[in-house]
């Protein structure tokens, strides 16, 4: 027998372990669940890690109200299957309280809302540490995350004090009211999510694969059809055939032309692409520092 | 070994080294882009940064140089992890700044990697920051270094410049304890030795960089024979399906364990046999490092969390008081007999600095003896008296079961790193 680990099974060994050095650190910690690729890749190995007990913490889901139906049910299914809790953060009821403003214009987008709703959330159920499914590779600000990282008492990132994280050795120490992030998939790349979705056969929300869907073509992204956009002058929608790389608000996420309805095909796509994943989301475009300043407000 | 593409890839870690400007960014910006890691989006990004900023070039540490205050400065100043893959290996890059007070930087990027880059300047030559950056390495057990002598372009592609380099680093490198040194003559910028072939150096005959990242043998720097399994988690589900399951979750460190082997319980002395070894559902024939696995045991003994497995015939040290060499992290100085709190393996204990021996000079590796503080990036051989006994292994024999962390109980920081003697 070879004494030698795939770097699949190398990466996994390592979420593992972080989830259950987690769990004995903190004291309430949830899982932060998108809806995405990344979060069910998430659950999955938590699930891993703690059994035959169940997944020892609840998900916790920010609904931003503009989600993709698709996404909803295949959350509901998913809590129930894995028999975990399910907590649900709504920017709707952030908004009614006056702690969050709907954006102007005629397509407000509720991204940055999250945040907000996020940190009440965390707030409201003394979740100390919170999962989550970002990689370092997704994003420029994302390669000096840690692990475990921390969070002051306003849920505020601080590139330039965060704790050296050496070997194996997470230390999750905090005073009162601050918390921590945690990313145990922090060193897959999006390629490496995919084949481990494969090679572990893990269920996916029928959108990442191609269908037809109504949708508009607006500044180079595909926006689906639905009640929380409004067509601008000249604009009309138009049935293509599409798939999603990522899911997010459906104000937002832009889908690509695609007719990969495998996840082999899917993979091969992934491989040949020539834009990174964030690349069609509308929110990441607006600065080339947007993702680090929406991190140190607090957004995941 | 499987044909079964993907599914097989290898996975190696890396750090690279050098000084400010030595072309790091550059280097690691050229790897991604001639292994075409980099996305149209990304490449279109920095094309628009490069221009503001009015680079002549395509400036390919754009790439790698993340937050904004370095973008502005220019500089690198935080650890950051980079990924690129081949159909051999996948490539996990700790791209550490070179600055003189970062020590810290590379200490934390070393501690991860299999392997070392360090660049050297082809017009500078060995300079003491080269020093500094291979001790460190050495100092956190890397195996294999691969010094590249960069910036061969401004010195005309010459052998004589590279073999004097060369030379002069064998020399250096007999106070290293690192077993697989390689020299490659390179142009980050333009592309030379890297992932492709030099056309300007024909007599340079060895691998290019990417050939010698996916060649290096990393699978004996493993430890398979001090078997180690720290507890980190009682798994116990008291549910309809498993009342009585007891498992122990951990991931080895060190060594093969299978069902039926005679362990010891650490520190209650306490010997049983394993019973089986589980990843999720599946009851493996055997499991070794770095595996995540849950353990069940022959009898039902009180084990919790910073206990650890060994295997009855080959034990780690056990004692409270131990030696290490100590890299301090934090702006704050260390407290002259200090206490703070230790994390070693799942083990969490209080300790107190019971003394500083000596200083090491980095840059020639002397050591300083007398009255001195310990402040960010010195490194100090000490010794530590904890408040319960830990169960260790040198360093050099393994990297996690002889690794430790301190951390200030006051501000929750970490503020030093240990490798156990
Ligand atoms: N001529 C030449 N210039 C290089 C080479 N590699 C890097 N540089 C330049 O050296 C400067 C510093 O490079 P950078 O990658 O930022 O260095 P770092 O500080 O080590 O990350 C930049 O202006 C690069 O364009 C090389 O191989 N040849
Ligand atoms: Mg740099």
């Amino acid at each position: 027998m070879s004494h030698k680990l795939s770097h699949l099974e190398q990466l996994e060994s390592e979420a593992i372990f972080i989830f259950r050095e987690a769990v004995e650190q903190f004291e309430n910690p949830v899982i932060l669940f998108s809806g995405g690729k990344d979060s069910i890749t998430l659950v999955h190995l938590a699930h891993k890690a703690f059994f035959p007990a169940k997944i020892p913490f609840p998900l916790l889901h920010i609904d931003t109200g503009h989600n993709f139906p698709e996404t909803l049910e295949f959350r509901d299914e998913l809590a129930k299957r894995y028999n975990v809790k399910l907590d649900i953060g709504y920017v709707q009821d952030s908004i009614n309280r006056g702690t969050a403003v709907e954006e102007k214009g005629l397509n407000p987008s509720r991204n940055t809302l999250q945040s907000i709703t996020l940190l009440e959330k965390l707030e409201e159920g003394k979740y100390d540490a919170a999962f989550g499914g970002g990689r370092r590779d997704e994003e420029k600000a994302r390669a000096k995350e840690r692990f475990f990282s921390h969070r002051d008492e306003f849920g505020q990132w601080d590139p330039k004090n965060q704790r050296p994280e050496l070997w194996n050795l997470f230390n999750g120490k905090k005073a009162q009211g601050e918390s921590f992030r945690v990313f145990p998939i922090s060193n897959w790349t999006e390629m490496d999510v995919w084949q481990y979705i494969k090679k572990e056969n893990i269920a996916l929300p029928s959108i990442y694969f191609s269908h037809e869907r109504s949708i508009v073509n607006r500044g180079g992204v595909l926006l689906a059809e639905s009640p929380y956009n409004t067509l601008l002058p000249g604009e009309k929608y138009e049935k293509q055939i599409i798939r999603y790389r990522t899911l997010g608000c459906m104000t937002i996420t832009g889908a690509i032309y695609s007719d990969a309805d495998t996840l082999d095909k899917v993979i091969e796509e992934v491989a040949a692409a020539r834009e990174t994943e964030r690349g069609n989301r509308a929110d990441d475009k607006r600065s080339e520092a947007a993702m680090e300043d929406r991190k140190k407000q607090g957004y995941f | 070994m499987e044909t079964n593409g993907y599914l097989d890839m290898d996975l190696l870690r890396f750090t690279t080294a050098g000084s400010v400007d030595d072309g790091k960014s550059t280097l690691i910006g050229r790897l991604m882009y001639d292994t075409k890691s980099i996305f149209e989006d990304q490449l279109q990004a920095i094309e628009k940064s490069s221009e503001k900023r009015g680079d002549e070039n395509l400036n390919l540490a754009l790439l790698t140089d993340g937050l904004k205050a370095e973008r502005e400065q220019g500089i690198t100043i935080d650890v950051a992890y980079r990924y690129f893959a081949t159909p051999k290996r996948k490539f996990i890059i700790a791209d550490t700044p070179g600055h003189i007070q970062y020590t810290r930087n590379m200490v934390t990027g070393a501690s991860t990697a299999n392997l070392a880059i360090i660049l050297i300047d082809a017009r500078n030559g060995m300079i003491e920051q080269t020093c500094r950056h291979s001790f460190i390495a050495s100092l956190l057990g890397i195996k294999h270094i691969v010094v590249c002598v960069n910036k061969m372009d401004l010195v005309n592609f010459s052998e004589e410049s590279f073999e004097k380099i060369k030379a002069s680093y064998i020399d250096f490198s007999k106070t290293l304890n690192v077993p697989d040194i390689h020299f490659i003559p390179i142009s980050a910028l333009k592309g030379d030795n890297v992932v492709d072939a030099s056309k300007s150096m024909s007599w340079y005959t060895g691998s290019t960089l990417l050939q010698t990242l996916e060649n290096v043998q990393i699978i004996s720097d493993f430890n398979f024979t001090d078997a180690r399994f720290p507890v980190q988690r009682v798994i116990r589900p008291q549910s309809d399906l498993y009342p009585d399951f007891r498992g122990f979750a951990g991931r080895v460190e060190g060594g093969i364990f299978r069902p039926g082997d005679e362990v010891t319980v650490l520190p209650s002395g306490i010997s049983t046999k394993i019973k089986a070894i589980y990843q999720e559902k599946v009851e493996l024939k055997e499991a070794f490092s770095p595996m995540s696995v849950c353990i069940t045991l022959e009898n039902n003994i009180d084990i919790s969390r910073g206990d650890m497995l060994v295997k009855s015939d080959n034990q780690p040290k056990v004692d409270q008081e131990v030696e290490l060499m100590l890299c301090w992290l934090n702006d704050k100085k260390m407290t002259p007999k200090g206490k703070y709190l230790l994390k070693h393996t799942s083990n969490e204990a209080k300790c107190v600095v019971k003394e500083v021996a000596y200083k090491v000079d980095i840059n020639n590796l002397n050591k300083i003896e007398g009255d001195f503080e310990v402040s960010k990036n010195d490194i100090v051989k000490i010794t530590l008296k904890s408040a319960k006994p830990l169960f260790f292994d040198s360093y050099k024999k393994n990297r996690t079961t002889g690794c430790l962390i301190l951390i200030d109980e006051f501000s929750n920081e970490t503020v030093a790193a240990g490798m156990i003697l």
